[in-house]
């Protein structure tokens, strides 16, 4: 009679887990680690820089810039992240402009970021009612004065954690990198597992090394905010 | 004929193609979000409901999945089923994953929507003479639902777009689709630009729904 367990799924795995190959290819995959933390970095600085520029012509409501910034903000928000790097990749070699795999990377990610902080930065200004400036000002500040002391720190205070957020996404969006052939952390895992076919192995450590740099990201901003935000 | 029209040698085959990618994307962001949305909906309900210890498990459990890319996790799902003996195919272990990340974030939701909920009003339902699960259906449910609805829709729309990573596994959606196409063909831009479309039209309205719902409960 067969036994009730050949049912079950029969757990002795026919596998030997090999962390050696992993351990020497350390190195690489720390190297990989490196690009993707400085595309993160990169593309949450320019991405905040256009969305300033990008939050102030939404907040006009009407006119030619209005409308392009609108029209960013929407394609951002609402195709995948990966269609936007194949868009960067491949997309623009239609117009004679070939991106390196870093720089697509890069610029599509800057895009996006751009596109979902414009709308963040354009909450956080929208949250001030336009009586402070008058008020800043009838106490006799300059308009300088009423950004550095009065606006900008609400502002500051209202975005700081959602841009935070944007930051964690744009780190575990760069592994998309990866799929161009770029060496981030994703892409070294992938061409190394490509040697020994130690796919499990491999990609387990990624997965730890981009679990532990988001809560790096994370406490080091908690910290940055515990300093700048306490109580003004 | 609608070729020669755009000036690229795209087939109406070629279209064919590329629908039936757009339709397993439909598939499987539909299986993704009823499976994820409904142990979202459990889960955020214990967490909600249970003390720390239970809490801080789960929250870290599912917080692994909001911290690691799903990409890795597509690739480490496929290569562990395999380790274990089962090997899956592409659109399995894709729909498996995307609904667990979609359960990820649907806690979160599901949570939030249950702590919408003024404890006065439980008490209230619960002093009503309604039992545990009676406040829930009819009291908790309706509110908590009103109040999530639009961060729900955006998470379904992520999930949309997240779909598109299941391409490295070898799933025929859409952008893989895509890609194949643009490798015969060498039209990279127009190809894209029709795939970004569907996207785009799939989900701007949806977006611009939520936003205007979520404008109007404000009010």
């Amino acid at each position: 009679m067969e036994s009730l367990f050949d049912w079950l799924p029969s757990l002795d795995i026919a596998y030997t887990f090999h962390w050696r190959t992993v351990w020497k290819a350390f190195p690489k995959m720390l190297d990989g680690a490196w690009i993707t933390f400085q595309i993160a970095v990169l593309s949450m600085v320019f991405g905040t820089l256009i969305a300033l520029f990008l939050a102030v012509a939404r907040l006009r409501e009407s006119g030619i810039l209005y409308r392009l910034a609108t029209a960013w903000v929407e394609v951002a928000r609402n195709t995948p992240a990966l269609f936007q790097i194949y868009m960067a990749f491949f997309g623009l070699g239609a117009f004679g402009i070939f991106l390196s795999s870093y720089t697509a990377v890069l610029a599509a990610i800057t895009f996006n970021n751009a596109g979902y902080l414009t709308e963040v930065l354009r909450g956080g200004f929208k949250g001030i009612p336009k009586t402070q400036m008058s008020a800043s000002k009838s106490l006799g500040m300059t308009s300088f004065q009423a950004y550095r002391y009065i606006i900008v720190p609400q502002v500051l205070r209202a975005v700081y954690y959602p841009i935070t957020n944007q930051m964690i996404w744009a780190l575990l969006t760069t592994s998309l990198g990866m799929v161009v052939g770029l060496q981030e952390l994703a892409g070294v895992t992938q061409t190394e597992q490509g040697r020994t076919f130690r796919t499990f192995e491999f990609f387990i450590v990624a997965g730890v090394m981009y679990y532990i740099m988001a809560k790096l990201i994370m406490l080091l901003a908690h910290l940055i905010g515990w300093r700048l935000l306490r109580n003004r | 004929m609608i070729g020669e029209f755009f000036g690229t040698n795209l087939t109406a085959n070629d279209m064919w193609f590329l629908c039936l990618g757009a339709l397993r994307t439909l598939q499987l962001t539909a299986v993704a979000v009823v499976a994820g949305t409904l142990g979202g909906i459990i889960l955020g309900i214990i967490r909600a409901e249970s003390g720390w210890f239970a809490n801080t498990l789960l929250g870290s459990v599912l917080d692994i999945l909001r911290s690691v890319p799903l990409l890795i996790q597509l690739i480490i799902f496929n290569s562990f089923v395999s380790i274990l003996g089962y090997p899956m195919s592409a659109y399995d272990s894709g729909a498996i994953v995307l609904s667990l990340y979609m359960a990820a974030n649907c806690t979160e939701i599901a949570r939030a929507g249950v702590k919408a909920v003024s404890k006065s009003m439980r008490w209230a339902s619960r002093s009503l003479g309604m039992s545990y699960w009676q406040d829930l259906r009819y009291v908790v449910l309706p509110i908590g639902f009103r109040v999530v609805f639009p961060s729900w829709i955006g998470v379904v729309l992520g999930v949309m777009k997240d779909s598109a990573l299941v391409s490295v596994l070898g799933y025929f959606e859409l952008l893989k689709s895509a890609q194949t196409l643009i490798t015969r063909m060498q039209e990279p831009l127009f190809i894209l630009i029709l795939v970004g479309a569907f996207y785009f039209a799939l989900s701007y309205p949806i977006a611009r729904l939520a936003d205007r719902l979520e404008k109007s409960e404000k009010r």
